[in-house]
């Protein structure tokens, strides 16, 4: 049986979702943005709801988000993507609103805004992907780099002292009565690309439900920032940072 | 008994040859092109051994780039 008659007579079990347009992004090659834009359109794609959603677009490697994925996007000031994405949602209650940072958006710039998005209950979408490093600007120390990791900032590997600890920001939110659902996934393998695609789309239901906050945690891999290749990123990944960032739900009521 | 047959289209151009299709692939199809490149300086992915391939499409599920379309067939032995 050849590759022709498979195609012919066979089922497709998957294939690019419609909602991904054509452009090339504009990523590394093997960065975790990608799987995460392409598990967000083919959920919206899935749940119908590509007329209401509405993302909201961060500063950092994820700014470009609303070149590649067909729904509407407003781009937000660095960090106040849950500020903006609470104004969307209390304005237009039907839309589902959800914001897509990085650790540097979420975690450094808009920790106020984010913190006091998700005690507010806003029903929102938070999708955060946390790789402990400053992509964008060329691998600076963020706030939720790990003890000891070098980065351009820190060359000797961050310190304590000097540095301060890693912030767990979906612990912290964990805590407040206005989320509804915190949790932390991984998109390295195939299985854990299923189980935050699950994780995602129960956050986009708590939203429709208006239940509150959804926090979806992706502990990511910057290959350029690390200097690490692709498959390697994901090792070290494994290896180092999901002691500190451990998988799995935080919360969920 | 019923064998499980599948093939993977791959969108070459979009294929910046990360590797994460060659890790995650648990029957060995996928192999990066080791001298040719596509328009954009990549050694892209292609299906070095297509009649391992079982549809599993956990190779759609780690690219970054959504370059993969997977299909799927069940056959029996005598076919």
């Amino acid at each position: 049986m050849n590759q022709e008659d498979i195609i012919k007579n066979g089922t497709v079990v998957y294939s690019r979702p419609r909602l991904l347009n054509e452009r090339n992004t504009h990523y590394c090659p093997g960065c975790s943005h990608g799987v995460v834009h392409r598990i967000v359109s083919e959920l919206i794609e899935e749940m119908g709801i590509e007329d209401r959603a509405v993302g909201v677009a961060p500063v950092g490697c994820a700014v470009f988000a609303y070149n590649y994925i067909d729904v509407d996007w407003i781009e937000a000031a660095h960090g106040r993507a849950p500020a903006v994405a609470t104004a969307v949602s209390r304005l237009n209650p039907d839309n589902v609103v959800f914001t897509y940072q990085g650790d540097g958006d979420l975690a450094a710039i808009g920790t106020a805004e984010t913190i006091h998005a998700a005690n507010r209950g806003e029903n929102i979408v938070i999708i955060f992907i946390n790789n402990a490093i400053y992509g964008m600007t060329g691998g600076q120390m963020a706030p939720t780099t790990l003890l000891g990791q070098k980065t351009a900032t820190t060359p000797y590997g961050r310190k304590a002292d000097i540095n301060g600890f890693p912030i767990k920001m979906s612990d912290l939110l964990a805590q407040l009565d206005g989320t509804c659902y915190v949790t932390r996934q991984a998109v390295h393998t195939p299985a854990a690309v299923r189980k935050a695609k699950k994780a995602i789309r129960q956050a986009f239901e708590n939203a429709m439900a208006k239940r509150g906050t959804s926090v979806v945690e992706i502990v990511s891999t910057c290959n350029s920032g690390w200097k690490l290749s692709p498959a390697k990123s994901n090792e070290w990944m494994v290896a180092n940072m999901f002691e500190k960032y451990p998988l799995g739900d935080l919360k969920n009521v | 008994m019923a064998k499980i047959k599948g093939t993977v289209i791959i969108d070459e151009q979009r294929c910046k040859g990360c590797e994460l299709c060659v890790v995650a692939c648990p029957t060995d199809v996928l192999s990066l092109q080791a001298k040719e490149v596509n328009d954009r300086g990549y050694h892209f992915a292609y299906s070095a051994h297509p009649d391992n391939c079982i549809g599993c499409a956990s190779c759609a599920l780690v690219c970054p780039d959504a370059c993969f379309t997977v299909y799927k067939i069940t056959t029996s032995d005598n076919i």
